[in-house]
């Protein structure tokens, strides 16, 4: 099995398969989402192996592919997978089969070059996660922007030219300083390897310039207060498959910078300004919640909700510096990190159904006012049963994923800091109360006009999707330990970089 | 080993019988629903009364024990277990037993609803809730760690909400369970921090564990408030205890009770009554060794729970809800059972939590057999000499308000005055004030509970029942409320004796030397269950039970005119009581408008004034203008520039790799 290049496959099967649906899918929309759906499963299927056969007794990476690739600049074509990223590698193949069946239906123009358009982000996407050249990182990083830009520009909805400019010039700028640091970076150690910046020692200067830097880019994605005003007008704008990508995987890249870039590249730095990442973060939980409260679109409101619950991810990986401070050892540390990462990949699940849910009501009713709907579940129970079910996770019910994460977070974060956990725990409240009321004033309550009293319950394919991601909710909250043990090693491993000195 | 699996059958069975209801309940009908549902609740019964044998009759040494390992990290271990003791053992078979009772009831109850169409599983579905909040309520009291409680904690608090909201087509019902949800997530919020403290000091979840690190921490000091230094274990019992007054609707966060009456009358019996309100008291019962160390805690709990028991049996007075009177009894009851822990009676209170639960629901189940009757008018108003028709409901009614008020030889009335006495005797920071407290509302409870059962049962017949005939419940209505009446009738007896020397619960609770209140009552003034009958006869409690029946009795039979009066000759203090105290006021105004207040302000302000407009906009404008390329950029260019630069990484790729 090792000999068989999983890594290069992921990334390059949909890639080229999205092409080739590209050219000859024209005129022929069925086959193209035949074929779509097709290369997305056999990428899942390729996928499974990297969890099956996975090391967990080892930080380093796995499954490695090294080849030379601009040899002048030595810039490799590195490829591997430790515990941070291996997760989200299964993340986004698995996201990948359902944002392909979701649109299904719906998009009816061009079906060719949209399905090819998510076939090329899916595989760039996996690029991002598993690439240990810095180079490469950044043109997958980079790349990656393009489709998103084409889906939201072409398949988005009115105001979609300005989200779109907003969007792009937004990360655009943020990945660009992240550019000038690995150039400098490389001018210091003589390669782009990442993991080769992980074992170099840097003076705080620099160190504090490429971690401001790395925020610079990492926060734009994640988004992080205040540059997250991108992402709202991007969620309304994009289709709902665009949505789910930016949602359950886009911004995940974000965080996984932290972890793979900023922590280990620029410990004595993120110690130092570990207080800036920790109070955006406190401040994206209870600010944005509040600000979720009040929209009045569905999409914006989950938008909100989305940086909120980030802010969990961004909370629990700065942990480990006041901890140490506040109570003299590690303990606590890893259950932040953790924390974190299992935030990630719930987030995943739970963002994506939230707006794959907006996009059934979209596709029935074309509006996405929450004014404009009451009482959905009389005529859709199914998809009441479903929405209430998300709802509770998007809220952090134990047995579902999304407690599992905050949970961990919260109680890492109380041994940082009292003042974080009681912050942190006001999700508790605000997380509820703006799902709860969400969910109130869209779907109980009497048929509220004729309109929703036409809508027809889910249809197989949906009922599909939305089951598949209730299975994966309800599983990863109830059985978490599974996804948590392969991160142990690589946590631990990160832990010790991030808190031994590189001056 | 087969322990273990009895007690996987036990938590499991009712949460298989909720799936195949919930999930399949088109297909397999009313009928397989009930069927699957009862059956799985039946299992559970059965096991629980095997389960209460072996470790409250037999006293075997406590089990404990985990399921499954949910995750570990950091060397925490997070895991799903079971501890069993008489304490859980007991709960688990009142949870269990009255839950049957309730899906019988709910049989003939649910059978047609006019808020549904036929063909609408509404009927499943409620099996399948009740079910469901019996697998949840069960996983609460069987846990051997805080992270079971609080999946069990949680697990409830959904299942009441979407009970509450079962008519999810009344506004009033979806606008009470929301309240009621994030009303008791205030409390979770500091529950959870309870749970960090716990964390952060013991590193583990386990109880086990936690007891036996508690004596290291006896002196530990936390800091929250900087330069201000509190116990630590104070601050744990306090934040955990804060989570009991959401779940067991302590004020200020009781407000969500009251309104929870908006869901249909067998849950208001399970529970807003029975079961789910009761687990703070439970909580607090079980974690006992914590309690016992903070002084300050038990202080404040005391004082929490009478005035509970005191303002909220106050607003009981005023109801013309049936059940309204009802859920404002259950929410003194409940201040009492605070109190007793605020004593250190925890066995006291455990003791009312068990004669409530029989009583309480006994109560619900006939306010909704007269509910039934009176085709689902709830206004006592309208009610008025329903003996005749309903005689099993009347003579149910009359033994659950007489269990209510603390009549002597009736259940509530040890429990009741094992409480009393407890806080008389305790020396708790408070409890001579609280003392008065709990005495007054004796006489407010009886008041109250005999003004409804008057209005109901006695006195001229309204217009409504004069013109329509009103007829006693079905056999599936009837029989729950004879098999409660009995507990409610007679468990008093056989338990005041255990349970005032302490051997019921034996280890389950601890309670230190000179705070074992009870062990002294026991010792000094106990004689016996019948003496202390006899005994009480004499005492305040019974005398003010007593006369605030004959006050019932007086206004509303007697002199009906004199209500009336009394209510004009003094508007200001109904003002107050119709208002409850302006806790619903203040809380609309405070955090409802005053949190869409600030989220506009975020928005509007923060968001896309400064941010959107002031730093964005401006900076980039001013470069926009001058790259007029970024404006022709168009999607169709773009498109093709993917193309290039894919072909290009691909090439460039292709030409490496040859």
């Amino acid at each position: 099995m090792f000999g068989f290049p999983i890594l290069s496959t992921l990334i390059w099967l949909p890639i080229i398969g999205g092409l080739f649906v590209l050219f000859i899918g024209r005129d022929k929309p069925s086959l193209a989402k035949w074929l779509s759906l097709a290369i997305t499963v056999v990428t899942f299927v390729v996928s499974i192996p990297l969890w099956t056969n996975f090391d967990t007794t080892t930080a380093s990476m796995q499954f490695v592919e090294k080849t030379p690739w601009i040899s002048h600049f030595n810039i490799m074509y590195h490829l591997g997978v430790d515990g941070l990223s291996m997760p989200l590698v299964l993340l986004t193949t698995f996201t990948q089969v359902l944002v392909i069946a979701s649109a299904w239906d719906i998009i009816k123009e061009r079906v060719e070059q949209f399905m090819g358009a998510f076939l090329i982000m899916g595989g760039i996407m996996v690029g991002v996660f598993v690439a240990l050249d810095s180079i490469l990182f950044y043109v997958f990083w980079e790349a990656l922007l393009i489709p998103m830009f084409i889906v939201i520009g072409k398949w988005g909805g009115k105001d979609r030219v300005f989200a779109t400019m907003k969007f792009f010039i937004y990360t655009f700028l943020g990945s660009v300083f992240m550019l000038v640091s690995f150039i400098y970076l490389y001018f210091q150690s003589g390669s782009f390897s990442i993991l080769g910046f992980q074992s170099m020692h840097i003076g705080m200067t620099a160190q504090i310039l490429i971690f401001l830097a790395f925020l610079a880019a990492f926060a734009v994605k994640v988004p992080m207060f205040p540059v997250h005003t991108w992402l709202p007008d991007a969620h309304v704008q994009a289709p709902t498959a665009g949505s789910v990508v930016l949602a359950a995987i886009m911004l995940k890249m974000g965080g996984y910078g932290f972890v793979r870039f900023s922590l280990p590249i620029t410990p004595d730095a993120a110690m130092t300004l570990d207080w800036l990442v920790i109070g955006l973060s406190l401040v994206a939980i209870f600010y944005i919640g509040i600000v979720a409260l009040v929209q009045s679109d569905m999409k914006k409101l989950v938008a909100y909700s989305s940086i909120s619950h980030m802010g969990f991810v961004t909370l629990g990986m700065f942990l480990a510096y006041d901890i140490i401070q506040n109570t003299g050892g590690i303990q606590g540390a890893s259950l932040g990190m953790e924390g974190a990462m299992i935030q990630m990949i719930s987030h995943g699940f739970i963002s994506g159904a939230m707006f794959l849910m907006i996009g059934v009501l979209y596709d029935r009713m074309h509006t996405r006012e929450i004014s404009a709907y009451g009482g959905v579940v009389n005529k859709m129970p199914w998809f009441g049963f479903f929405a209430v079910l998300f709802a509770m996770a998007n809220a952090g019910l134990p047995g579902t994923s999304g407690f599992v994460g905050e949970f961990m977070v919260i109680l890492a974060s109380f041994k940082a800091n009292v003042w974080y956990g009681i912050v942190a725990a006001s999700t508790l409240v605000i997380g509820a109360a703006y799902t709860l009321w969400l969910i109130k004033r869209v779907y109980f309550g009497p048929v509220s006009n004729e309109n929703v009293a036409k809508l027809e319950d889910l249809n197989a394919r949906e009922f599909a999707i939305m089951g598949t991601l209730a299975v994966a909710i309800v599983l990863v909250g109830v059985f978490p330990a599974p996804i948590i043990d392969v991160m142990h090693t690589s946590v631990a491993n990160l832990l010790v970089q991030a808190t031994t000195s590189k001056l | 080993m087969a322990l273990k699996f009895i007690l996987t059958l036990i938590l499991l069975s009712p949460l298989f019988g909720a799936v195949a209801a919930g999930l399949f309940g088109r297909r397999i009908g009313r009928r397989g629903a009930h069927t699957i549902t009862i059956f799985g609740v039946a299992v559970s019964t059965l096991l629980s009364a095997y389960v209460f044998y072996l470790f409250v009759l037999e006293g075997r040494s406590p089990f404990n024990d985990s399921l499954y390992t949910w995750l570990v990290s950091d060397g925490i271990k997070f895991e799903l277990g079971f501890m069993i003791d008489s304490l859980s053992a007991t709960m688990m078979l009142v949870v269990t037993f009255v839950s049957l009772m309730v899906h019988i009831y709910t049989v003939g109850y649910m059978d047609h609803d006019d808020d549904y169409g036929p063909n609408n599983p509404y009927y499943q579905r409620f099996f399948s809730y009740i079910s469901l909040f019996t697998f949840s309520m069960l996983s609460l009291v069987m846990a051997n760690n805080f992270l079971q409680l609080f999946f069990g904690w949680e697990a409830v608090g959904l299942v009441s909400y979407l009970l509450i909201g079962f008519y999810m087509k009344r506004e009033s019902a979806i606008q009470a369970n929301l309240k009621a949800f994030l009303v008791n997530r205030v409390g979770d919020f500091g529950f959870i921090l309870g749970i960090a403290v716990v964390v952060m000091y013991f590193n583990t979840l386990d109880y086990n564990e936690f007891f036996a690190g508690l004596a290291a921490h006896k002196n530990t000091m936390i800091t929250i408030i900087p330069g201000v230094e509190w116990s630590m274990i104070t601050v744990l019992a306090i934040m955990l205890f804060i989570g009991a007054m959401g779940k067991s609707a302590q004020m200020p966060l009781h407000v969500w009770l009251p309104e929870s009456m908006e869901g249909p009358t067998p849950i208001s019996a399970l529970i807003h009554a029975a079961t789910m309100v009761t687990a703070g008291i439970f909580m607090v019962a079980r974690l006992s060794p914590a309690y016992e160390m903070s002084e300050a805690a038990l202080s404040f709990i005391m004082i929490i729970g009478a005035l509970t028991a005191f303002m909220m049996g106050l607003l009981g007075i005023i109801q013309d809800d049936i059940k309204r009177v009802v859920a404002y009894s259950t929410l003194s009851q409940l201040g009492y059972m605070t109190a007793a822990l605020g004593a250190s009676a925890y066995a006291a209170g455990m003791f009312h939590v068990l004669t409530h639960a029989f009583f309480k629901a006994l109560l619900f189940l006939a306010a909704g057999s007269v509910i039934l009757a009176m085709h689902h008018i709830q206004d006592i108003r309208q009610m008025g000499g329903l003996k005749k028709y309903m005689p099993i409901t009347y003579w149910s009614m009359l033994i659950g308000s007489l269990a209510l008020i603390g009549f002597p030889g009736f259940s509530g009335f040890f429990s009741k005055d094992s409480i009393l006495l407890a806080v008389s005797e305790s020396d708790t920071y408070g409890a001579s004030f609280a003392m008065v407290l709990l005495l007054i509302a004796v006489f407010v409870t009886a008041f109250y509970s005999f003004r409804m059962f008057f209005l109901v049962f006695h006195g001229k017949e309204s217009e409504y029942v004069k013109a329509h005939e009103i007829k006693e419940s079905p056999g599936v209505v009837t029989w729950p409320l004879i098999a409660l009446s009995i507990p409610a009738l007679m468990m008093g007896w056989p338990l005041i004796g255990p349970i005032l020397s302490g051997t019921y619960f034996a280890d389950a609770i601890q309670v230190t030397g000179e705070h074992d209140v009870l062990g002294r009552i026991y010792e000094g003034q106990y004689h016996g269950a019948f003496n202390m009958v006899i005994h009480s006869l004499t005492t305040l409690p019974v005398i003010l039970a007593l006369s605030g029946v004959f006050l019932a009795w007086l206004l509303y039979i007697k002199k009906p005119e004199i209500p009336g009066k009394i209510k004009k000759a003094c508007p200001r203090g109904f003002y107050v009581l119709d208002n409850a105290f302006g806790f619903d006021r203040l809380n609309e105004i405070v955090f409802v408008d005053g949190m869409r207040k600030l989220g506009s302000f975020f928005t509007n302000s923060i968001d896309i004034k400064m941010i959107d407009t002031g730093m964005v906009r401006n900076t980039f404008m001013s470069v926009a203008h001058s790259a007029a390329a970024l404006k022709t950029a168009q999607t169709g260019y773009l498109y093709h520039y993917a193309f290039v630069m894919i072909f290009g990484l691909l090439a460039m790729l292709a030409w490496v790799l040859w």
